[in-house]
């Protein structure tokens, strides 16, 4: 063997182990990140944190009850706006449109999924607050609505899309109307897909901080009703991280877990429900 | 991303045109309007959100026009407003994600692509997605509590000690600043160049590498000067993509970088990005100019990533074509 | 599966009627420097009147001024007075005009983490007004070390800490610099918010207080109980008459003295730089931003049932979380005010 293929072979060994490192650095972020999340917030994580509600400032023994049903309430305003949206949009966009519509709608979401968090956050603000002359929950519902909208369209469409043709087709032969057919047929067999794209849809807001600053602002209390500010999970993460108290910092770790925590258990489940489904073409 | 189907359009027999009562009355008539419905109102927001927009910017427009871009005063007492600090923040702490992101990405991307195992690679990818999916904010816990310090007490020492000679790293080491917002930014937006990056490597036809390895290559030879290049143009997407992402990100980059509207060749200074401003002063600005000069900027955040998008997909949608088969080798 | 979603929808929104009846909820934002007063005191009351929510949000005063403008939050709170321009904005906005109404005195302290240093340093308005001009640059320069004989200052370059957003807080700190130099007021001038010629920036005063306690070689200006609660130094002041001062409840209630007997009418004042010996030279008042005309006279009535339980029980929680009481001249002159908020 000649020194140049010595030398060759070597660094083909070399570089091939170095991806194998730079794999290894990115997959070992993820379990860093837990790792730090559960050292620090894990014994923060206490039945006060879940049911008290703020303390005032510098006084120890508050939660963050409030924030956890703000989030709770924020996510379900998100989940009956941007749903339905992203749901009926895509069965246009799949069974009844034509293509130059198609492409509008289609440009349109794309457009909207790539705004800047903080940009529907000011949307959202001249929209939804400033007419109303108040920061509301619902506010900031449709500011995490409308960025759960271009994520379930765009998935739904594909999955509507991507059932095979020789059902539809059955269906028609046996007399079924248009929308019957969707309706029994379509749907149901993208029923996975369709459940797999709302999850991860909700999963991405529900982390979500800046479109909340100026919508549902805060609330120290628990927020009555769907029309006064709220506080939220992300929100109340961000203003106790930066504060100067330790126990805002505790509380802040604890927060950071539970958030996390729950965005991870819905995204495995929402990956486990599709690879347990039809297969679909990888996309 | 190569799929091909076919839709039915247009329902029912097609047996001249029904009236429409009888159309009507199965329901598929309502059926498309409603749904149509719901789709044009995915349109009429988009538009109302551009032209809100639009419409909340029309004041600095008009008192500064493009004198925005060059100034990079910000002074909310005299209402001076220039944008230059912020466009200048948000493509360093970009540059430095990209510039720590691409190989780390791009490597891991080659190691899931070619050399794991099929098995190995989807579970490696499995969980590089739901690292992808961790909010912006507990980025930015981590960043006030892990990485500034580290940042602070060690990197940035270093860095002044050995490299201080560059103007690159001049200056106190605050922890806080462009390099640590960069940082964590790269951490963000590496699972974006992997999993599409990846993508792209595997959709490269094996008939490429094969002819490499037959003419004598080895492994990394055949990856390295064929296969990648071949992907270059989707690999050039996957990092629009992230930089698009990188654009945008607000709690990550704000609770780390400084909060100064700064213009430093420094890395080690603090300085401010377009998104962390809006967040940071949004609420409180004072006076239209004010506030409307951060809708501008919202404006120009926007476009910026619009355009960046855009251009992503474009490369993607390239690339796929020639690996399928379908643009010439 | 599908009922069970349904019930539990049905629940939630009939939580949501639940929740909202019989609870009164009042939204107010603003500044940063009484938040730890302002949360001890609505968590009070609310204990005392379990049906009213009075919910602060602690965002700065340059938001709750912004906010209460554009009447999205029921009142404002800030410390640095509303000026003309922004008066006028809200009369033509609302058609009738906004009302201040202080609430407890408060001092702003240089504090800072300097290695080594746990005493209190002795700073003079020239050598404030040159750090944070950017012409004091290390923690050894003459103008600090003259004031502090005997200290061993390290040569470390100082790290400048402000505040990022619109605050009453800097309102205070660039009125105190306007005043003892000219350099300062005419090249960066006071307001909530300025173009800083140096420095790092923090939001709110929390923010400021984090970085400064995690910063070696760092000054910051903050509310008092935010250096104190957090166990970080905070330095001596000079006074107008020439005295180093210590911030202090005393120090405070004495700048205030001579404001007391003179307050004008719709309250707003400076009290920094005030003269005698025991004055410490930065403090302030922080107010109330409270719209002369309410829609809804529930929550008329409950803010206004509340600012006569600050002016009387209230007061007695200020001293405990390091804010002084207001002179009763100011107290009685406010009670009369309240009446014309309607």
């Amino acid at each position: 063997m000649s020194a140049r293929l010595r030398w060759r072979k070597f660094v083909s060994a070399f570089m091939l182990s170095m991806t194998g490192v730079c794999a290894a650095v990115a997959v070992s972020a993820l379990f860093l990140i837990l790792s730090y999340l559960v050292y620090h917030g894990g014994t923060s994580v206490s039945w006060t944190f879940f049911t008290r509600l703020p303390a005032p400032v510098g006084e120890a023994g508050g939660g963050m009850s409030n924030a956890i049903v703000g989030s709770a309430k924020l996510l379900l305003l998100a989940t009956l706006i941007g749903v339905p949206i992203g749901f009926f949009g895509a069965i246009y966009l799949a069974e009844f449109s034509g293509s130059t519509t198609a492409f509008v709608v289609r440009y349109a979401a794309d457009l909207l999924n790539g705004v800047p968090s903080i940009v529907i956050g000011i949307f959202a603000y001249t929209l939804a607050v400033l007419p109303f002359k108040h920061f509301s929950t619902l506010a900031g519902g449709f500011a995490l609505g409308v960025m759960m909208i271009p994520i379930t369209l765009r998935s739904t469409e594909e999955f509507l899309r991507s059932v095979p043709n020789p059902l539809r087709e059955g269906a028609m032969a046996l007399g079924a109307s248009k929308w019957k057919t969707i309706a029994t047929v379509i749907v149901p067999s993208a029923y996975r897909g369709i459940l797999t794209a709302v999850l991860l849809a909700f999963a991405r807001v529900a982390g979500e901080t800046a479109p909340l600053l100026f919508t549902a602002l805060g609330n120290r209390f628990w927020s009555p009703g769907w029309n006064q500010p709220t506080a939220s999970l992300p929100v109340a993460i961000y203003n106790y991280a930066i504060s100067p108290y330790e126990d805002w910092h505790r509380q802040a770790w604890a927060g950071g877990l539970v958030l996390l925590g729950l965005i991870l258990v819905i995204n495995i489940v929402a990956r486990g429900i599709l690879a347990r489904g039809i297969s679909v073409s990888r996309t | 991303m190569a799929t091909t189907t076919t839709t039915v359009s247009g329902a029912g027999p097609v047996v001249g045109s029904r009236s429409f009562l009888s159309r009507l009355r199965e329901g598929d008539e309502i059926a498309r309007l409603i749904t149509f419905l719901f789709a044009a109102s995915v349109v009429l927001l988009t538009f109302l959100l551009v032209f809100e927009l639009w419409r909340g910017s029309v004041l600095p427009r008009h008192t500064f026009g493009f004198s925005f871009f060059r100034t990079s005063i910000w002074d909310p007492v005299f209402d001076q407003f220039g944008a230059l600090p912020f466009i200048y923040g948000t493509l360093v702490t970009s540059a430095v994600a990209l510039l720590v992101a691409v190989p780390l990405g791009l490597g891991a991307a080659i190691f899931l692509a070619e050399l794991a195992p099929l098995r190995l690679s989807d579970t490696l990818e499995f969980f590089i997605d739901l690292l992808a999916a961790v909010p912006s904010v507990i980025y930015g816990l981590l960043g006030i509590f892990i990485v500034v310090p580290l940042m602070r007490q060690v990197v940035q020492p270093l860095l002044k000690q050995y490299l201080g000679f560059l103007p690159l790293f001049k200056g106190p080491a605050f922890g806080l600043g462009f390099l640590t917002a960069g940082v964590v930014l790269a951490i963000m937006i590496i699972p974006y160049i992997i999993s599409v990056s990846r993508e792209i490597l595997l959709s490269v036809p094996r008939d490429q590498r094969e002819a490499a390895l037959a003419l004598g290559s080895t492994r990394w030879e055949s990856t390295w000067k064929i296969v990648v290049p071949f992907a270059r143009g989707g690999i050039l997407g996957s990092i629009f993509l992230a930089l698009a992402r990188a654009l945008g990100e607000t709690m990550a980059v704000t609770m780390v970088i400084g909060n100064t509207p700064v213009i430093s060749a420094s890395l080690l200074s603090p300085g401010d990005s377009i998104a962390s401003v809006i967040a940071s002063q949004f609420k409180e600005a004072t006076g239209e100019l004010y506030t409307q000069s951060l809708i501008e900027l919202g404006l120009v955040l926007f476009l910026l990533t619009l355009i960046l998008n855009g251009l992503a997909r474009l490369m993607i949608v390239i690339t796929s074509q020639r690996g399928s088969g379908m643009g010439h080798v | 599966m599908k009922r069970i979603a349904i019930i539990a929808l049905m629940g939630l929104g009939l939580t949501g009627v639940l929740f909202s009846q019989g609870i009164l909820s009042i939204t107010g934002a603003g500044a940063t420097f009484p938040f730890p007063m302002y949360s001890k005191w609505f968590d009070e009351y609310h204990k005392k009147n379990p049906n009213i929510q009075i919910n602060y949000q602690s965002i700065g005063s340059g938001g709750g001024i912004k906010q209460v403008t554009e009447g999205t939050v029921d009142f404002g709170a800030t410390d640095g007075p509303m000026n003309d321009d922004q008066l006028k904005a809200f009369q033509e906005k609302h058609g009738c005009s906004v009302l201040h109404f202080p609430t407890v005195l408060g001092a702003v302290v240089p504090t800072y983490n300097v290695p080594g240093i746990t005493a209190s340093l002795n700073f003079t308005p020239e050598a404030l007004a040159g750090i944070y001009l950017g012409k004091v640059t290390k923690w050894n320069d003459p103008l600090i070390a003259d004031a502090n004989k005997g200290v061993n200052l390290p040569a470390d370059e100082i790290i400048v800490v402000h505040r990022a957003e619109s605050s009453g807080t800097t309102y205070v700190w660039t009125d105190f610099l306007s005043k003892v130099s000219e350099e300062w007021k005419t090249k960066v001038g006071k307001a909530t918010a300025v173009k800083w010629p140096v420095g790092l920036g923090g939001q709110g005063n929390e923010g400021v207080t984090g970085t400064v306690k995690n910063t070696p070689d760092s000054i910051g200006y903050v509310e008092l109980i935010y250096a104190e609660s957090n166990k970080i130094p905070y330095g001596n002041v000079k006074n107008a008459a020439g005295v180093f001062v210590k911030a202090s409840l005393a120090g405070v209630t004495a700048a205030a003295a001579g404001a007391a007997k003179e307050m004008p009418d719709d309250f707003r004042v400076s009290i920094t730089n005030a003269p005698g010996k025991d004055a410490y030279p930065i403090s302030s008042f922080t107010w109330l931003l409270i719209p002369a005309k309410f829609s809804d006279t529930a929550k008329r009535d409950a803010l206004k049932g509340f600012v006569s339980w600050m002016l009387a029980d209230g007061q007695n929680y200020v001293e405990a979380l390091s804010y002084a009481k207001l002179p009763k001249e100011v107290v009685a002159k406010e009670k009369k005010a309240l009446n014309n908020v309607q």
